[in-house]
Parts: structure tokens; C-alpha cells; sequence
């Protein structure tokens, strides 16, 4: 099944936020492409634009957002250039997308079967006997019990992990080609999580679609992952092969996202969050935008924005520790 | 389900005794001598008195309430003072009317206004939300005298398109069944009556309907607005879904809630600005009806409507609450 042709390929986007107040650069130069059957993991803290990289994708950015800069290449065609009708049916069917609290993302005045017979029936030339057969074989798929039953129940008759699952069912119904997952654990159960990353686990290896995994959670990359890209205020900062990543990070921001990993075995363990907040997007500072949080930030780092290097083979740093031997003395092994 | 409608109907029992012990008591809190000012100054002691044994006045009062609540069991309203008919058969014939008025100003209220709102929320900012909003604004305050008397100025006597009064052409024949007239042309297939009985409810339900339309077009907005922001909308967009479904299922049946509410309270409002319309288009309903007594001094006459207008009312808010778990399937009735 190894495919090295990507499915999908992001070029240089840049999403802005063009509000009153300035433009707010969410997604500010966001490169990656993604074969078949791969995961590739987006990391970072809360606001560092890997929701608006997903939307972006899927075409779903609204005004006062917009997509300023870059292709986003699906099957060699850039999506920025489809209509909204074109990208309705790729929506859901080529790549589709599950999102962070399955409670809220589901339609509580719906049955799950509507909601899933609907999907199919958008995408797929079924009646709804047929599609309904489509949905009962779905959600046995991903692990429901009596998967007949339960299409009648409401979302809110399901639990959270339930819900995810049908959340997944829905998704891969017209199998699509690429899984955007974004973070599809958080809202979840400890337990549950790693049920639900089996289960993708799992469908990614029986139906062979690439999947983004967006998550704030090193420990989900390290699970799931084969590559992954770490971001931040909507750049990307690292970008390297999950063992590479876990192995010898390179960014000073990874470190601190490594911190911050619950440790299962050390429960009671204080989970060292990195100190100060993210910088304004609207109005970024001069140098690199995480100097200030930086703990080995140098003079220079208040200058000079670092740009995005190759350091080795498949590893991609945007650090000026990096830059020349000399700096690269302070890095901590 | 079914066992709470039992005991929501069960409860009306105690509102309905309430509101009878008021309209009861709105004989007895007349200033003076009720028949005396029922009949006027210039009545003679033997007609006060017979008006006054007729109404069991004289009797002490749990013995009147008593003999007032067994009538109505038996559907006697009694009789008018005015016309000395059955208030049972004159309500009988003019509630249809009122009903038939408020439920098509109702029905054009919703739809225009569930519409205008969907639309202005969609468009957020757009020139249609921006002149239907003001429009709303505008509505929410109308004068519905004034709306009326604009109406009829413009599309009867100027323009003369539309009936001024009544429910229906004098050379216009109708078989009456329900004494809805538009459902009584349907069930008669009589076409030439129903577009005229259509035409003579058009003026009175735009002015009737223009206060909660503007409610609920701008109810439905906000609530609208909401709802679109919600992570099921974005699901649903991510599916693929076409606008249309996204907009007015998905959305829409969220947003409804809220609007339903609205539409329960302004059914309510709506049956008390009935008695303007109705007096500005002729329209022979109960709002003129209860209007002339309350002139004429029609005690009893007002007495029944008000118990009737009351009753319509609590079931009004019975069908609304009803309806909520036809939206939301989440809210459990027990
Ligand atoms: N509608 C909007 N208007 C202005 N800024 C927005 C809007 N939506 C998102 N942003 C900004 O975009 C940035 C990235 O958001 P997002 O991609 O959701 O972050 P996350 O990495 O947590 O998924 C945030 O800092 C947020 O403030
Ligand atoms: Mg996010």
C-alpha cells in the first residue's frame, strides 16, 4: 500500500483575520503535504492556528478570515480555486473532518441515523433503506452495540465516547481520502481516548485514508503519529519524523511542550505549563515570536526572525539556536 | 406523552375555576346597582327588578356562583341584556371569525417573519438585514389603528383592490360547516368564495399580524445568529451538506425554540388586538362583539367572553409547550 505521491499538499498559507483592529495572522506561512495511510501530526498550544489550518482545508473560513496566500494541492488541484459547489463534494466525502466535543458537534435535534443518512445520502447514490443499511454497518464498524437500536436515539441518549465514535462513523461514511481529526480526544475520558486512538489506529489501516492529527497533546502524537509539525502563533516552528521529534527536539518551544506531557506513572507530578502567553497575533514582535517565553533566547532572538531550516534530513527547525556551532554549544542534551 | 397531556389538561381545571370566580366577581365590583346601570337611568323599578331575578342578584353570593359555574357546565352563558339572545349561540357565530382571523395573521406572521429573519441572519450586515431590521423596528411599534385606517385609505378607496369590511362579498355565496370561511369554501370547492373570503382577510391579518411578525422576524434573527456559531453547524458544513439543508433544518430547528415562545405569547397579545382590527374592518368576531357589550354595558356578555378569550389562551400555552418537544428532543415532560 506504500504510496509516495501526497494525497494532499499545503503550500505557504496564510489565513488572516482582517478585523478592525488589524489583520490577525492565524495561519502565517503553514507548509506540509501528507501521503496515503499517513498520520501527521500538528501540535501546539491552544490559539496557535491548527483549527484554522483544518479550516482552511475543508474551504470553511468565513469573513472576516480569508485565505491571503498559498495553494492547497488535493489529488495535484489547488481547493482555494474550487467553488463552494465544487468543494461541497469533496466536503465529507474526499476529506472529512471530526472535531474536539463530539456533544456539541452533533445535532442534538437529530437522530444519529438522520445525521449519518443524511451525510451518505449527499454524497452517494443510495436510497434510504440502502443508506440506512450503510449507517448500520458504520457504526458497527467503529465499535457501537447494536448498531440497529441505537440509530434511533438522539445524541444526547449517547455518552461521550459513543458520540465520538458515531462522530468517526459519519466521517469515514463515503471513505474518504483524508481524516482531518481535530482534536478529536480532549473532550474525552483518559480510558476513552486511547479507545478512540485505537479506533482510528485501527480504520486507518483497514480503509487506508491519511489522517491529520490535530492535538495540544505530545502523548497523542507519540501514540499515533508517523510525522509531525509543532506550531506556533501560526507558524510552524518543527517539523520532523515522530521518532526524530521524541528523540532530539530541536525547538525550545517543543521542550516545553514535552514538559508539559502527563507522566502516567507520577500522577501527582505538577505539569510545567510554558510561562507567559502566546504574542498577539495582530501586531507579532520583532524577532522571533516566541523569544519572549524563550528560556535560551538570545539578543539576537529580539532582532532577527529566525527562518524555517532544513537541520538534517527530514528535520525542519525556525530557530537562530541553529543558525551557526557557535550557538548551538548552549543546546541541552 | 399521553399521560401528561391528561395532566396538563387536568390542571386547566383549577386556572379555568380562577378565572371564573373573576369574571363572577366583575358583576359585583360594578359601582352601585348593577342592573340599574345595566339598564340605564331611565329603567323603572319593576324592569330593575325583574333584570335582577333573572340574574339571581338577589341570592346571597356562593348560591350565584354556584348556579353561575353549573350553567356553564351545561354551556349556558346566559343571556344578553342587549339583544336578549343566547350569548352561546352569538358567541358561537362570531368566534369562528376571530379565530379563523388570528390564525391566518399568525400563520402570515411566521412565515414572513421566520423568513426575514433567517435571511437577515444568513446576510448578516447586508442591505436586506439592514431594511428588514429597521422594518421590524418600525413593526414592534406600529399602531394598528393607525396601520389599519392607512391600509383601507390606500387599497380600498384609492386604489380599490381590497374589501374595506366583512368577511365576505354580499353576492358571494357560501355553504357554512366550520364557520371558517376559507376552510368551509375548500370543503364546498367553492373557489370564487374562498379568494373572496382571502381577500377580506388579507388587510385584517396584515394589520393584525404586523406586531409579532416584527417580533418574530427579529427573534429569529438573534436566534439565528446563535445558532450558526454552534460546532453542529460547522459538522454539518463539513459534511458537505447543501446550505439550504444546513440553514433551514439544521439551523433553523435549533433556533426555533426561542421563537416559539414568542409566537405562544403574541397569540395571546394577538386576541386582544383583535378587538381594534375587528372594529376597523367590520369584522364580525368576538373582539367587536366584547367591545360593544363593554360600551353597552353588557355585563354578562362580557362576563362569558372573557371566560372564553381565558380559556383560549391556556390552550394556546398547552399546544406551545407541546410543540417545544417537537423541536428539542432533549426536554423530558413528566
Ligand atoms: N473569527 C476570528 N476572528 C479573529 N481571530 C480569530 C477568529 N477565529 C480564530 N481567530 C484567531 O486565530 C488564532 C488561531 O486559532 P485556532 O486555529 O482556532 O487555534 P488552535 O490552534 O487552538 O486550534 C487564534 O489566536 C484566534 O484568536
Ligand atoms: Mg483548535
Amino acid at each position: 500500500m506504500e504510496n509516495n505521491t501526497p494525497i494532499l499538499e499545503v503550500k505557504d498559507l496564510h489565513t488572516h483575520f482582517l478585523t478592525k483592529t488589524g489583520a490577525v495572522k492565524a495561519v502565517d506561512g503553514v507548509s506540509f503535504d501528507i501521503k496515503p495511510g499517513e498520520t501527521l501530526g500538528i501540535v501546539g498550544e491552544s490559539g496557535s492556528g491548527k483549527s484554522i489550518t483544518a479550516m482552511s482545508i475543508m474551504q470553511l473560513i468565513s469573513p472576516p478570515g480569508k485565505i491571503v496566500q498559498g495553494e492547497i494541492l488535493f489529488e495535484g488541484e489547488n481547493l482555494n480555486n474550487k467553488t463552494e459547489k465544487e468543494m461541497r463534494k469533496i466536503r465529507g466525502k474526499e476529506i472529512s473532518m471530526i472535531f474536539q466535543d463530539p456533544m456539541t458537534s452533533l445535532n442534538p435535534v437529530f437522530t444519529i441515523e438522520k445525521q449519518m443518512v443524511e451525510t451518505i445520502r449527499t454524497h452517494e447514490a443510495m436510497n434510504k433503506k440502502q443508506a440506512k443499511q450503510r449507517a448500520v454497518e458504520l457504526l458497527d464498524l467503529v465499535g457501537i452495540p447494536d448498531p440497529e437500536a441505537r440509530l434511533k436515539n438522539y445524541p444526547h441518549e449517547f455518552s461521550g465516547g459513543m458520540r465520538q465514535r458515531a462522530m468517526i462513523a459519519m466521517a469515514l461514511a463515503c471513505n474518504p481520502k483524508v481524516l482531518i481529526a481535530d482534536e478529536p480526544t480532549t473532550a474525552l475520558d483518559v480510558t476513552i481516548q486511547a479507545q478512540i486512538l485505537e479506533l482510528l489506529a485501527k480504520l486507518q489501516k483497514e480503509l487506508g485514508m491519511a489522517i491529520i492529527m490535530i492535538t495540544h497533546d505530545l502523548g497523542v502524537v507519540a501514540e499515533v503519529c508517523d510525522r509531525v509539525m509543532v506550531m506556533y502563533a501560526g507558524k510552524p516552528v518543527e517539523f520532523t519524523d515522530v521518532l526524530s521529534l521524541f528523540d532530539h527536539a530541536k525547538h525550545p518551544y517543543t521542550w516545553g511542550l514535552m514538559h508539559s506531557i502527563p507522566k502516567i506513572t507520577d500522577q501527582k507530578q505538577k505539569l510545567e505549563a510554558i510561562e507567559g502567553l502566546p504574542p498577539d497575533l495582530r501586531a507579532l514582535p520583532k524577532g522571533c515570536s516566541f523569544a519572549a517565553r524563550c528560556k535560551h533566547a538570545m539578543d539576537s532572538c529580539f532582532e532577527v526572525d529566525p527562518s524555517f531550516k532544513q537541520y538534517q534530513a527530514n528535520h525542519h527547525v525556525r530557530c537562530l539556536l541553529y543558525e551557526n556551532e557557535e550557538n548551538e554549544k548552549v543546546v541541552p542534551s | 406523552m399521553f399521560s401528561y397531556i391528561i395532566k396538563r389538561i387536568l390542571m386547566l381545571i383549577p386556572v379555568l375555576i380562577g378565572v371564573s370566580i373573576l369574571t363572577f366577581s366583575l358583576i359585583h365590583l360594578i359601582p352601585g346597582d348593577p342592573a340599574k346601570s345595566m339598564l340605564g337611568e331611565k329603567a323603572n323599578e319593576a324592569q330593575l327588578e325583574a333584570l335582577r331575578a333573572e340574574m339571581g342578584l338577589n341570592d346571597p353570593l356562593y348560591s350565584q356562583y354556584g348556579t353561575y359555574v353549573a350553567k356553564i357546565l351545561q354551556g349556558d352563558l346566559g343571556e344578553s341584556v342587549q339583544s336578549k339572545e343566547s350569548i352561546a349561540t352569538e358567541v358561537a357565530d362570531r368566534l369562528p371569525a376571530t379565530i379563523e382571523l388570528a390564525l391566518f395573521a399568525m400563520v402570515l406572521a411566521i412565515i414572513v417573519g421566520v423568513l426575514a429573519g433567517v435571511i437577515a441572519a444568513v446576510k448578516q450586515y447586508s442591505w436586506f438585514d439592514n431594511i428588514s431590521m429597521t422594518g421590524a423596528l418600525f413593526g414592534v411599534s406600529m399602531p394598528i389603528f393607525w396601520l389599519g385606517l392607512m391600509m383601507i385609505w390606500l387599497f380600498s378607496v384609492q386604489l380599490n383592490i381590497l374589501p374595506a369590511s366583512g368577511r365576505l362579498s354580499n353576492d358571494i355565496q357560501l355553504g357554512l360547516i366550520t364557520n371558517f370561511y376559507l376552510i368551509d369554501s375548500i370543503l364546498t370547492l367553492n373557489w370564487p368564495a374562498f379568494k373572496d373570503a382571502f381577500l377580506h382577510l388579507l388587510m385584517p391579518g396584515i394589520a393584525l399580524g404586523t406586531i409579532p411578525m416584527a417580533i418574530i422576524a427579529r427573534m429569529t434573527r438573534s436566534s439565528m445568529l446563535e445558532v450558526m456559531k454552534q460546532d453542529y453547524i460547522r459538522t454539518a458544513n463539513a459534511k458537505g451538506l447543501a446550505s439550504y439543508l444546513v440553514i433551514f433544518q439544521h439551523a433553523l430547528k435549533n433556533a426555533f425554540l426561542p421563537v416559539l415562545t414568542v409566537i405562544g405569547l403574541q397569540f395571546g397579545l394577538l386576541l386582544g388586538g383583535a378587538v381594534l382590527t375587528e372594529t376597523i374592518f367590520s369584522w364580525p368576531g368576538i373582539g367587536r362583539y366584547v367591545l360593544n357589550a363593554v360600551l353597552g354595558r353588557d355585563y354578562p356578555v362580557v362576563q362569558s367572553t372573557i371566560l372564553i378569550i381565558a380559556a383560549i389562551f391556556v390552550i394556546v400555552n398547552l399546544v406551545t409547550d407541546l410543540l417545544y418537544k417537537f423541536f428539542d428532543p432533549r426536554i423530558k415532560y413528566d
